[in-house]
């Protein structure tokens, strides 16, 4: 790939590059030299172009030099009303909009007085400068004037017409959402940064304009985009005065089930401590926050947070749907039973499984040779540890199919606590594991800080807890005696220690990785924004990256006819900006401190709650 | 209006470059890549089957065969859907902005389009690419913070690479709009 391909850090060789280029760079002819020629930019709505004549409405935005027409008003009118009109929109709307110039569309033979009246209106409504737009019968190009009243001779502009869908400009949002500043007065706007997002807001703005009928027997008659008439609006309306008090309901109740969850009984030591571990438990806590958002009575203040609510409510009905899926392929043909009755025999295959490998261990596992006394004495104790969970499971187990039952009727509750439920299951049932593995970590630990610290013993020195640093320190003989002792002790115990930590340390991720995926099912179902995903899918204009232009076709003379389109955002920009946060952070360890911390001895976790410290 | 002319890329290999003016400030570059060549197209599918039937005499399975057509079918359709660039395409158009286009082989285009207030300046970058130092046009772009600063940089061309003179060309007429733009717009 480029080496200097665009990104921050190129910021130097572009400067560097820049002065070199400069001697390529042909005589920039002096600002008085050329007549100055204004480029006047008039962005028209496609869907008028059939219009019949008339005279344009819409904003002039002078930093960019042009004029955004919004719609057409056909012939006749009162000029008064058509003032009133617009002061009408301007307030509601906030965009001020004007009348800018003629429209004229040639369907018959030319007609002579037409053009002449046309050029009288420009002094009942003066703007400046005053757009002359014709269209003759049976051809593609326009020709397009400017008149300006003050300067008096006629400025020859170039012009450039530009195309929009004003139903797509309506509806999209370009991102990354800016604000513009160009309706706030004593600031100077910006027209760089929001100069076609200036265009946007403008069309956006004006939906009020819009939303007047083609066959409304108003004043003023319009030609501009309108929708083709809300299909089943009955229904919709009924929806929308349904959905009132069914929010208010549920957060009624949600409210009370998020209180009962606060009250103290769950408050006290040995409760609280299993709630914060069971990730069930904060999966629930996370859609119950979920669902409340969704229901909450404040209306959405803007686009991002609305899509947000959006994206939640598609997550959980999709987690639902699958949760139910789930639920009737449960509960058909007595899976249940069968489940049940296959856990218990995995659960002792894996005890038989582990008791093998210990007894392994125990002999001369892969041509080691381990100190015998040690050896036996952990093995033996590892030995025990499984006997006892095997009689646990074995006192369970006339109660197992009950409990999955029970626990398979969550999974109306949705897929992602289904899974979540699984997950501690898995980790209750391998919870023989976990001890053995906290165990040897633990011994492992131990022999590792004592090595080191009789390792500093030898050199003099000595670990200063104060300064926290190392010291110089002068030892006796008997300590040093002591010292050496116990390092040759240990030295030598430890292969066999770290034997058995490494055996476990392996089951033990083993274990991890399983559960790490199962989580990763789950966070992928939850922070998907599959809403948005689905705009991108069908309505691809809604969420814009920007603007693309194709050059429609030209003929000498006429003004150049651009067509702007929608350019949409990537899959990959709407996943990540319309992401939805997650409950479990994974830890920020690298790789490198990942390995430090296996060869300490220190235990890891896989992932860590949010406020979860005590570990 | 319109002309056409075969140059080269840095590596030697033809590249057709499209010219059209449709005005004094707006003009459009066009560099078609060379295609797909039937040679390489060959040498990988049979790569890809020789391995195959090596597998296949190893361990007697057919699964092996059919995921060979499938790596073969996926990769040929990633590879142009997502890889192989057919056409790339610089749009300049006066006061409004620079396009960039580049369709791929499949017939997907992927547009980016600046803004000319977020322009600061069109360059010839010099970049160690490989082996060798070659030339590259990038437009670089205004921080928006602080006008004078160069924000980012960004290359033109990418997969098309041309050599020096073809870009001198480019590079003399984006500046000439620039140039006009800056006149324009100090004028008033």
């Amino acid at each position: 790939m480029w080496l200097l391909s665009g990104g921050a850090a190129v910021t130097g060789h572009g400067q560097l590059g820049a002065p070199r280029s400069r001697r390529l760079q042909p005589e920039r002819s002096a600002p008085g030299s050329r007549i100055p020629i204004m480029v006047l930019k008039v962005f028209f709505p496609s869907c008028c172009c059939s219009a019949d004549s008339g005279l344009l409405i819409g904003r002039w935005i002078p930093e960019q030099n042009s004029a955004v027409i919004l719609a057409v008003v056909h012939f006749p009118f009162i000029p008064f009303q058509v003032k009133q009109y617009l002061s009408e929109v301007q307030k509601v709307s906030q965009v001020e909009i004007v009348v800018l110039g003629t429209w004229c569309n040639n369907k018959q033979e030319k007609e002579e007085s037409l053009g002449k009246f046309l050029d009288d209106l420009g002094t009942i409504f003066s703007h400046e400068p005053w757009l002359q737009l014709s269209k003759e019968k049976g051809s593609k190009f326009w020709t397009c004037h400017t008149l300006s009243r003050q300067a008096g001779t006629p400025q020859e502009d170039q012009i450039i017409l530009i195309y929009y869908d004003q139903r797509k400009a309506m509806l999209s949002q370009l991102h990354p959402p800016e604000m513009s500043l160009d309706n706030q007065p004593g600031v100077i706007p910006a027209p760089d940064a929001s100069k076609l997002a200036a265009v946007f807001d403008t069309v956006a703005r004006s939906e009020v304009l819009f939303l007047t009928d083609r066959y409304d027997d108003g004043p003023l008659k319009l030609s501009h985009w309108q929708s083709e008439g809300v299909e089943a609006s009955i229904i919709v309306e009924l929806a929308k005065q349904a959905s009132v008090p069914v929010c208010m309901l549920l957060t009624l109740l949600l409210s009370l089930v998020s209180g009962l969850c606060r009250s103290r009984i769950f408050k006290f030591w040995p409760l609280s401590f299993i709630w914060s571990k069971l990730s069930t438990c904060e999966q629930v806590g996370y859609r119950l926050e979920h669902l409340k958002f969704v229901f909450s009575n404040q209306k959405a203040e803007n686009q991002n947070q609305l899509m947000r609510k959006a994206n939640i409510f598609v997550s959980l009905l999709l987690d639902v749907a699958l949760g139910i899926m789930l639920l009737s392929w449960l509960y058909r043909k007595n899976r249940i039973g069968q489940l049940a009755d296959a856990l218990i025999p995995v659960a002792d295959h894996v005890a038989q499984e582990l008791q093998d490998l210990l007894q392994w261990l125990m002999g001369v596992p892969a041509g080691l040779k381990m100190n015998r006394a040690l050896d036996q004495v952990l093995g033996r104790f590892f030995l025990y540890h499984i006997h006892l969970w095997i009689s646990y499971i074995h006192l369970l187990s006339p109660f197992i199919e009950m409990i999955l039952w029970y626990v398979g009727l969550s999974a109306c509750l949705g897929l992602t606590v289904v899974l979540s439920i699984l997950s501690d299951i898995i980790a209750l049932l391998t919870f023989h594991i976990y001890c053995f593995y906290v165990y040897g970590a633990r011994l492992y630990c131990l022999k590792i800080y004592g090595l080191s610290s009789l390792w500093r013993l030898f050199r003099g020195k000595k670990w200063n807890v104060l300064r926290q640093r190392v010291d110089s320190c002068s030892y006796d003989l008997d300590q040093l005696f002591i010292g050496t002792l116990l390092f040759t002790i240990l030295l030598f115990l430890l292969p066999t220690t770290a034997l058995y930590y490494l055996v476990f340390t392996l089951l033990r991720l083993l274990v991890v990785i399983v559960q790490g995926l199962i989580h990763f099912l789950v966070d992928l179902i939850d922070s998907l924004p599959l809403y948005s995903i689905g705009l991108r899918l069908c309505r691809s204009y809604r969420l814009a990256a920007g603007v693309k232009f194709r050059v429609l076709e030209q003929e000498a003379g006429r003004p150049l006819r651009l067509l702007m389109q929608i350019n949409p955002l990537s899959y990959g920009s709407v996943v990540q900006t319309y992401r939805l946060p997650t409950y479990s952070c994974y830890p920020k360890d690298s790789w490198g401190s990942l390995c430090k911390k296996l060869f300490f001895g220190e235990l890891i976790y896989p992932w860590k709650q949010k406020g979860d410290k005590q570990d | 209006m319109e002309e056409r002319r075969s140059i080269s890329d840095i590596y030697g290999g033809r590249l057709a470059l499209q010219r059209r003016s449709y005005s004094p400030s707006c003009r459009e570059f066009c560099l078609g890549c060379p295609r797909l060549s039937l040679r390489s197209l060959t040498a990988a599918t049979c790569a890809v089957w020789l391995v195959a039937y090596g597998l296949f005499a190893l361990c007697q399975n057919s699964m092996v065969l059919s995921t060979a057509i499938f790596i073969t079918l996926l990769g040929l359709l990633g590879y142009l859907h997502f890889v192989k660039i057919d056409q790339e395409t610089l749009l300049i158009i006066g006061s409004l902005g620079i396009q960039m286009t580049s369709s791929y082989a499949s017939g997907k285009e992927s547009t980016t389009f600046i803004e000319m207030g977020k322009v600061k300046d069109v360059v010839i970058n010099e970049a160690i690419y490989m082996q060798k130092v070659i030339y590259y046009l990038c437009i670089l772009l205004k921080d928006p913070v602080e006008p004078q600063r160069v924000s980012q940089v960004v290359p033109v061309f990418q997969s098309a690479k041309p050599r020096l003179d073809c870009l001198i060309e480019v590079y003399r007429s984006c500046q000439e709009i620039l140039a006009h733009q800056a006149v324009t717009s100090t004028s008033p």
